[in-house]
């Protein structure tokens, strides 16, 4: 089995517990504006201090999604980014130097029409570590985890605060990480979390043999440090999403001035995101 | 037939079906999937839904032999399930009827709905008056301008209409809301899925609904004609009509069982609502079905003439029945659809919804094909007078 080499999801978080670190892993929509900014993008969240990252597969029924990544995916959309596309991405990143490990979210059916195989044989070609699915719950993803076991490609679960009895049977056979959803509702972000926030993370601490991180809402460097103590890592999409929309509209491109402008302000928002350690400034 | 045994335990018909949502909604799911299961047989629950279809809503509706349209055709004997005069004209209240009594049973105070033609919203909006329920409609901004009336309708009802942005702004995008709002207010909110689509157990619970359109025709043409009919005709867009009046008779094998699809502009054009004749198996808003796409798996815009058929999936229950070859699926295209609603009206004084004119508009190919002692049977799942505008639109005010 390839899993006998180790995936560098439980390397990194590995390294960061010892470090006594939260993980930051921002998300992306591959894509918008193009997908040469993208790989941009992606180095620049590496630059930022990302330790990981999430790439984000447009699509055009984002059930999971609130606005911000919605209109993310119809402006990739436009200009017909495929699934093939976005995880072409990943070679290209580590060919600029990216050395994170990548994570792909997709929803279930562009990798159900590209052949699950064929799907899980072009991430490992590609070097990705995990894969998210937010349409997939467990009662129907028995193939895509038989692959994914093979191919040595960590399926990363999502939780859920009403998911109470699914919770063990979830997290206790998650791969890389415990994608805990912080807040009834879609992506994006939000000033309030679910009441009972603390507890549901406690329960899949209990529950889960890999680290957990905290998603959905995240939006500041304050939210961020709220989940540091408890969670194993911070996901940051919408955030980072609308401030892509901002810095970098499709007119910016063909602009180099304009476009390394706008780089520059997503690295500085991304830096600003990170949870500082305990006595850091 | 083993097909009165679908869905099984995960909601699957064949390989159709399941629950492909967010873990957000999971719970809430088998949540509803065990009150119906624990409902769906109770004597109190029957009596309750059976005493409003019958006294709120009019049922039985009746089976009506249309002589005139028959004589016209000069073939088969054509019978007119007049689904159009439910309250609310349209078939989708024996639903909302349905599922509004188990919302009330699972003590929920809040239902939502998405619409497209709006009249699932409208026969929501009804109940949820009816039962003094709170109740929120999404629908595409494009359909709350082409449906004008329902969205009067149903705010006179005293519902809260929500114009769906995102997208295509039809009802695809609006399903898609109205999810969405589901997985952030699952807590207290009930969704009325308004056709056999969607996440298990909705298709199988909707179907079951539904049937009643289907045992009453069985009774109503056992009496009139003393035999079951010989083709029965419906119009399909997620398919909730035609899975109610064909499932009573899935297990007759001389039932030929017709759907018939919204071909828009022709299925050789990219302006069609025709998933069986041009989809192909995807999952799309929570199960597994035939789905009109493109080669990378995104959802493609449908469309057509009705706003009701205007949708790019289709319930996993028909996936199912094509794919065993119980039932058949067919095209028809806008033109033809007028076409028909216009014959009907004429020859019978009944102007049919859009979405029922495509059946009707399959019948009349149909008909003149068979003998004289075959009887068709034909869904007319609702009435026209919310088209009306539309049509005047289509047909220009002054008709010859």
């Amino acid at each position: 089995m390839s899993t006998a080499t180790a995936n560098a999801i439980d390397s990194v978080f590995a390294e960061l517990a010892a470090r006594g670190e939260t993980a930051l892993i921002p998300f992306l929509t591959m894509g918008d504006p193009d997908l040469e900014t993208s790989v941009r993008l992606i180095a620049a969240a590496e630059a930022a201090g990302a330790h990981m990252i999430e790439l984000g597969v447009p699509y055009s029924d984002p059930l999971a999604d609130g606005p911000v990544i919605q209109r993310a995916s119809e402006r990739a959309l436009r200009h017909s980014i495929s699934l093939t596309d976005c995880i072409g991405v990943a070679t290209k990143a580590r060919e600029a130097g990216v050395r994170m490990p990548f994570i792909l979210f997709t929803y279930f059916n562009p990798a159900l029409q590209l052949g699950l195989e064929r799907f899980f044989s072009l991430l490992q070609e590609h070097g990705f570590s995990g894969v998210i699915i937010p349409d997939l719950p467990l009662e129907e993803d028995a193939e895509v985890r038989e692959i994914a076991e093979r191919t040595g490609v960590h399926l990363i679960p999502l939780v859920a605060p009403t998911s109470e009895a699914r919770v063990e049977r979830i997290a206790s056979r998650a791969k890389g990480f415990v994608y805990c959803v912080s807040s009834l509702g879609v992506t994006g972000v939000r000033s309030d979390f679910h009441a009972g926030i603390d507890q549901f993370l406690a329960t899949v601490r209990r529950a889960s043999n890999v680290p957990i991180c905290v998603g959905f809402g995240i939006s500041s460097r304050e939210h961020a440090e709220r989940f540091a103590g408890i969670a194993d890592g911070v996901i940051v999409g919408s955030a980072i999403v609308r401030q892509v929309e901002a810095s970098l509209p499709p007119s910016a491109l063909g602009d180099a001035g304009r476009t390394e402008a706008g780089l520059a302000e997503v690295r500085v928002f991304i830096a600003g995101l990170k949870p500082r350690k305990a006595g850091e400034v | 037939m083993t097909t009165t045994q679908v869905p099984d335990t995960h909601g699957r018909f064949g390989g159709f079906g399941g629950r492909y949502v967010p873990e957000t909604l999971m719970n809430a799911l088998y949540e509803l999937e065990e009150a119906y299961n624990r409902y769906k047989d109770d004597p109190d629950f029957l009596k309750e839904v059976r005493y409003l279809l019958k006294q709120y809503s009019g049922r039985p509706t009746p089976l009506y032999y249309a002589e005139r349209l028959t004589e016209h055709l000069g073939g088969a004997k054509i019978y007119l399930k007049r689904e159009d005069l439910n309250h609310t004209g349209a078939h989708k209240i024996n639903n909302t009827i349905g599922q509004a009594v188990l919302a009330k049973r699972m003590g929920k105070k809040k239902i939502i709905a998405e619409t497209g033609a709006g009249q699932h919203g409208v026969a929501s909006a009804t109940v949820a008056a009816l039962l003094g329920l709170e109740c929120k409609v999404f629908m595409g901004e494009e359909d709350t301008k082409r449906q004008a009336l329902n969205v009067f309708r149903m705010k006179l009802l005293g519902a809260e209409v929500v114009p769906v942005t995102s997208g295509t702004r039809t009802l695809k995008d609006a399903c898609n809301e109205t999810l969405r709002y589901w997985v952030s207010h699952v807590d207290d909110t009930y969704y009325i899925l308004g056709s056999v689509t969607g996440p298990h157990p909705y298709p199988m619970m909707v179907r079951d609904f539904q049937r009643v359109i289907g045992l009453e025709t069985k009774d109503q043409i056992l009496e009139a004609e003393g035999r079951l009919p010989d083709v029965i005709i419906a119009a399909v867009g997620g398919g909730s009509n035609a899975m109610g009046i064909f499932h009573p008779f899935v297990g007759d094998a001389s039932v030929r069982l017709i759907g018939v699809e919204a071909a828009g502009r022709g299925v050789d054009t990219d302006k069609h609502a025709a998933t069986m004749t041009k989809g192909t198996p995807g999952v799309f808003q929570g199960s597994m079905s035939y789905v009109l796409q493109d080669a990378g798996g995104q959802v493609q815009e449908a469309h057509s003439i009705s706003a009701g058929l205007d949708y790019p999936g289709i319930g996993p229950e028909h996936a199912y029945l094509k794919d065993i070859k119980r039932a058949e699926y067919v095209p028809i295209t806008d033109a033809e659809a007028l076409d028909a609603l216009q014959l009907l009206s004429r020859k019978e004084g009944i102007i049919p919804a859009l979405e029922s004119a495509h059946a009707v508009a399959h019948t009349l190919k149909l008909a003149p094909t068979l003998p004289k002692d075959t009887t068709i049977v034909i869904s007319l799942s609702g009435r026209g007078d919310k088209d009306v505008e539309s049509i005047i639109g289509y047909l220009g005010g002054d008709l010859p």
